[in-house]
């Protein structure tokens, strides 16, 4: 039972961040803000929701899979992100200013 | 709490169809390829999900080879958008 709670209490967290990185993705205004948004709240709100089913599970085989599979995603999804944007830089994708407006 | 799971899914598909208006109409290749890369991270957890809302934990093999193939075709993406080249 208060494994369950728990459980729902992480799992909604994590679905909170799962929610505010598409909207950075769609209000920001220029691709460096939008990688901002999109790269952190995704790695953080996988993170949540991947420990809510663990605790829900248990100690067992799956549980551990589901560990490995955080681990593997906290080091990739951060590599990820920061090729693209070095990738950008050195295309020259130009930054936003405050100036411009939207 | 398989209804918790099945509320789980429903969203997460949701803001997948959210990423997809910046795969189809973001100004530029790499507004694309960003949005491509956070539909994949929702989908290996949406993966683990259904895994539950089902019973079968096989899910979870799909959702491991699913994060490494993720993984390389980001990277090849990026390595080919900032040299113009996969050599």
């Amino acid at each position: 039972m208060i494994f369950d709670a728990v459980s729902i209490v992480l799992i909604s967290a994590g679905l909170f961040f799962m929610i505010v990185g598409p909207i950075g993705l769609l209000r920001l205004p220029d691709f460096y803000t939008r990688i901002h948004a999109a790269g952190k709240c995704d790695t953080l709100g996988q993170g949540l929701i991947l420990l809510g089913a663990i605790v829900h599970e248990g100690f067992t085989l799956t549980a551990v899979k589901i560990a490995f599979l955080i681990a593997f995603i906290m080091i990739t999804n951060p590599t990820m992100t920061h090729t693209l944007a070095n990738a950008a830089y050195e295309a020259g994708v130009p930054a936003w200013r405050k100036e411009e407006g939207r | 709490m398989i209804s918790v799971f099945w509320a789980v899914g429903v969203v997460l598909i949701v803001t997948i169809f959210l990423c997809l208006y910046r795969v189809l109409r973001g100004p530029g290749v790499f507004n694309k390829a960003i949005a491509v890369n956070l539909i994949g991270t929702k989908t290996i957890v949406l993966l683990v999900i259904i895994g539950y809302i089902y019973q079968r934990p096989i899910f979870l093999d799909i959702a491991l080879v699913y994060a490494m193939v993720n993984f390389g075709a980001s990277i090849a993406i990026a390595k080919y958008l900032k040299r113009g080249t996969l050599a």
